[in-house]
């Protein structure tokens, strides 16, 4: 394999800083590349996909009559993040998240951030994810996104920028846990001399987050994963985390509300469930208080969720955060809460109900990203630079019938990663959306899904539009033998006890360490 | 445990054992017709007629097809048919849906060993197989079911999941061993008076091939008399594709679900199962030939009927309770 010809471009490269120059960790991962025989590379690849497929880590295709399953593309070169890199990544989510969530429970509360004047009542009324129903809802310890899938993404000049926060049903972190059980398959030998983080630990860590949620006397509380069922396109994830966990994977007609509890039903009766890992919409939960035509949830649920009977996971009111324009406010959300400046910036944006901002945006449409304020997976959104005069007034006229409904943005020079086309490497466009949990204390996973652009030139990593994935390395700390903080909470994590959070981390600790310390034990 | 994994666990466990009888049937009408048969056409249609879809299969086939020499459109019919329910490809299908529904219950050895045998059997590479050595294809998918069946047996908890899956297993496999008996018995030996008069041995041979019973019913019995085939394929307690031997199997399921003690029942599951195996402990192969052993045959399936509706309605539609059970 020859990787000397790559060529990184004009583009922020994650593995090459030049022509033939690997950054730093990335040397011994192109080492070992250069080294194997010609195809041996493409055959590594070919292997891959079939562990995919035998393992059943697969999307159903909608519309195919045949039940036709595809793998997620994925490509066996890893993305590798520097410890340093990954340190701010981490401190910025935990920031952001914590902020977010204060957040939430303010607006379905006193709305003291509207009070003060900071975010207009209207745009938090008028966002599809609020839920008014949710006003003076208190979930278990105050916590209202419980897992959270940022997207960020590293422009031209290697500034990171969160794009999405993504705190309803974000899913792909089963994709990162297969993605490294077939990498270990694929590259021992790299592996085992790279030691990227571990990521396997993550059901661990989200069953302990949810049972923190049911806290019960007597025995630990049952919890279940809602799941819409077999045809939806993430159930492999829902059904792969309810496995992992050891929990029941429910469907809404396995739940009955009951004397005000909410049971599922069993071959020895009725069994009390106590917390509920939602993965469907807000909307489909629960047909007496939201849809009346859902089929998905369970009639009563939020009766027993007010009660105080069951936690949801994440609790239904959070899309309000979603809302692309209330996206735009999160670093006076952060300084408002916070008392801090923001870690991880935004992408600057432009809100079109700003008379302002958009005159500014219907001016630039050509050099700007467009994007609805409600939509997800890589729908309902207009790359100017990418499109047709035609467009471009049908959505000037769109923007103008409902301002409310548009943000835009500047078009970032996303990164680009190699990955093996044919015999060659070829750089291509990728994100990331590492998962953070919340629940004792804030938890993030060390890396992520790496989704890449597999169209040449496309700036689209969604999978539903021609996107795959990577395994995402993120390397061993570095030890500090001076002045060593162990990288663990941030500050300002007050509501949810701070010394908690470090003894976490403290504990976590022997994963990320190299091998010596359990060598010098075993020595003697 | 959740109902309906319960209920996908049974017809997980159904299915795989459909598929696997499917091939034994179709593998030992294919050996059956190189054995220079003097009617060899003859051979398949009954292979049809066992699973009871005669009438779907000359509606899409046509009646030349049914005697076409080779059988190949039989063949398709019975492997390779995904209109068709009962096939191979739609049995192993099905059976995949419901392991799919149930992934938390199963080892994961388990689950990719089904899930590559599906890929396997959808592949074009499967289809070229069974023209070019059909012998080795149908061999193949009986040890497909066999590596499940043992894969599990080595990995999973003995607790209500297992039980459901023997359940399952067990009666899918009496309703097939008493199928293709009543198929080959009607061909083989129509009338009660044939009874102890010389018949083809290669063809009784065959019948106990298909289930894999040749060798134990010869050193049980000996000679190949076909009373004594009877005798074997349904009363046996000790030969595992028994009639006898599954009911048997299947109740101390159902009694290890509930906890009750052998003798009594405390749902209509555990009634009708336990009722329907003494109605077969409790006679012989001279009883079930001199009352007609198609008769016989067809109250049996008729009793297999009634214990999987108890099963139903005990297990899986828990909403019929008369009263909820809860538990904290």
């Amino acid at each position: 394999m020859k990787l000397d010809r790559y060529n990184p471009g004009d583009f922020y490269d994650e593995v090459f800083e030049a022509v033939g120059k690997p950054r730093p960790p990335a040397g011994v991962l192109v080492r070992t590349l250069e080294s194997m025989p010609e195809g041996e590379l493409n055959r590594r690849q070919l292997a891959a996909e079939k562990a995919f497929l035998d393992l059943g880590i697969t999307f159903n295709v909608y519309n195919s009559q045949s039940g036709l399953e595809r793998i997620f593309p994925f490509d066996i070169l890893p993305r590798i993040i520097e410890a340093s890199e990954w340190d701010f990544i981490e401190r910025g989510l935990r920031q952001r998240i914590h902020a977010l969530n204060l957040f939430l429970d303010d607006i379905y509360h006193d709305q003291r951030i509207v009070r003060d004047g900071i975010v207009p009542l209207e745009l938090i009324r008028s966002a599809k994810g609020y839920r008014k129903e949710c006003h003076g809802l208190n979930p278990p310890w105050g916590v209202w996104c419980h897992i959270t899938g940022t997207d960020l993404v590293k422009d031209g000049d290697g500034r990171l920028y969160v794009l999405e926060d993504n705190i309803r049903c974000p899913s792909g972190v089963s994709y990162v846990i297969g993605n490294r059980q077939v990498m270990k398959r694929t590259f021992p030998q790299i592996f085992g001399a790279m030691n990227p983080r571990p990521v396997e630990d993550y059901p661990s860590r989200l069953l302990d987050m949810l049972q923190f949620m049911g806290q019960r006397s007597g025995g630990p509380p049952c919890v279940a994963i809602l799941t819409p069922g077999v045809y939806n396109s993430a159930y492999f994830e829902h059904s792969f985390l309810a496995q992992q966990m050891g929990v029941d994977l429910v469907t809404g007609s396995d739940l009955a509300v009951r004397d005000g509890y909410l049971y599922m039903r069993t071959t020895r009766g009725f069994k009390k469930v106590d917390v509920l890992y939602r993965r469907i919409d807000d909307d489909f939960l629960d047909p007496r208080t939201f849809r009346e035509d859902s089929l998905l949830g369970v009639p009563g649920l939020m009766d027993v969720y007010r009660a105080g009977r069951v936690a949801i996971c994440n609790a239904p009111g959070t899309g309000v955060a979603d809302d692309k324009v209330i996206y735009a406010y999160v670093p006076k959300i952060v300084e408002y809460y916070l008392g801090e400046e923001i870690l991880l910036p935004n992408v600057e944006t432009y809100m079109c109900w700003v008379p302002g901002e958009r005159a500014y945006v219907l001016e630039h449409m050509a050099e700007l990203v467009i994007k609805t304020a409600n939509d997800s997976g890589g729908y309902g959104v207009l790359i100017g630079p990418h499109s047709t005069k035609a467009v471009l007034n049908e959505w000037a006229e769109r923007i103008k019938d409902n301002p409310r409904n548009f943000i835009a943005q500047r078009t970032l020079s996303l990164s680009r990663s190699p990955v093996i086309v044919g015999d060659e490497c070829e750089g291509r466009h990728v994100d990331l959306r590492p998962f953070v949990l919340y629940g004792r204390d804030i938890y993030v996973m060390p890396g992520g899904l790496t989704r890449v652009a597999l169209k040449k030139g496309s700036l689209v990593v969604n999978s539903s539009q021609g996107g795959g994935s990577k395994d995402t390395w993120v390397m061993p700390a570095v030890p500090e033998p001076l002045n060593g903080h162990a990288g663990g909470s941030p500050g300002g994590l007050s509501r949810i006890g701070q010394a908690d959070g470090q003894a976490h981390a403290a504990a976590a600790e022997p994963l990320v360490q190299p091998e010596t310390p359990a060598l010098a034990k075993a020595a003697p | 445990m959740l109902s309906r994994v319960a209920d996908s666990i049974y017809w997980m466990a159904r299915y795989i054992e459909r598929a696997e009888n499917v091939a034994r049937y179709v593998d030992v009408a294919l050996q059956s017709s190189l054995d220079g048969q003097k009617n060899p056409g003859s051979q398949w249609m009954p292979l049809v007629a066992a699973a009871g879809d005669r009438g779907m299969f000359l509606e899409k086939y046509g009646e030349a097809m049914a005697s076409r020499e080779g059988g190949d459109a039989v063949m398709r019919f019975l492997a390779f048919d995904q209109e068709y329910p009962n096939s191979i490809v739609s049995c192993v299908t099905k059976a995949r849906e419901n392991a799919r529904q149930v992934r938390g219950s199963l080892a994961l050895e388990a689950w990719e060993h089904l899930n590559k045998f599906y890929h396997f059997l959808i592949s074009a590479e499967a289809r070229r197989r069974a023209v070019e050595s059909p012998h080795d294809f149908f061999s193949e998918i009986r040890t497909a079911s066999y590596l499940f069946e043992g894969i599990v047996e080595s990995t999973m908890s003995r607790g209500e999941e297992w039980n459901f899956m023997k359940l399952g297993r067990a009666l899918e496999r009496a309703d097939q061993t008493s199928r293709i008996l009543d198929v080959k018995y009607f061909i083989l030996l129509p009338t009660p008076s044939d009874v102890g008069s010389v018949v083809d041995d290669l063809l009784w041979a065959a019948l106990l091939h298909s289930v894999s019973g040749y060798e134990m019913f010869r050193r049980r019995h000996g000679r190949i008399l076909p009373e004594k085939v009877v005798d074997f394929l349904v009363l046996d307690r000790e030969f595992p594709r028994a009639v006898l031997f599954c009911l048997e199997r299947a109740e101390e399921c159902l009694l290890n679900l509930s906890g009750t003690p052998m003798g009594s029942f405390r749902n209509n599951a555990e009634k009708q199962v336990s009722r329907l195996r003494a109605n077969l402990a409790y006679t012989n192969v001279e009883e079930v030939i001199s009352q007609g052993l198609h008769e016989f045959l067809d109250n049996l399936q008729n009793g297999l009927n009634q214990v999987g509706e108890g099963i139903f309605e005990t297990f899986f539609a828990l909403e019929t309770q008369s009263q909820f059970q809860f538990q904290q």
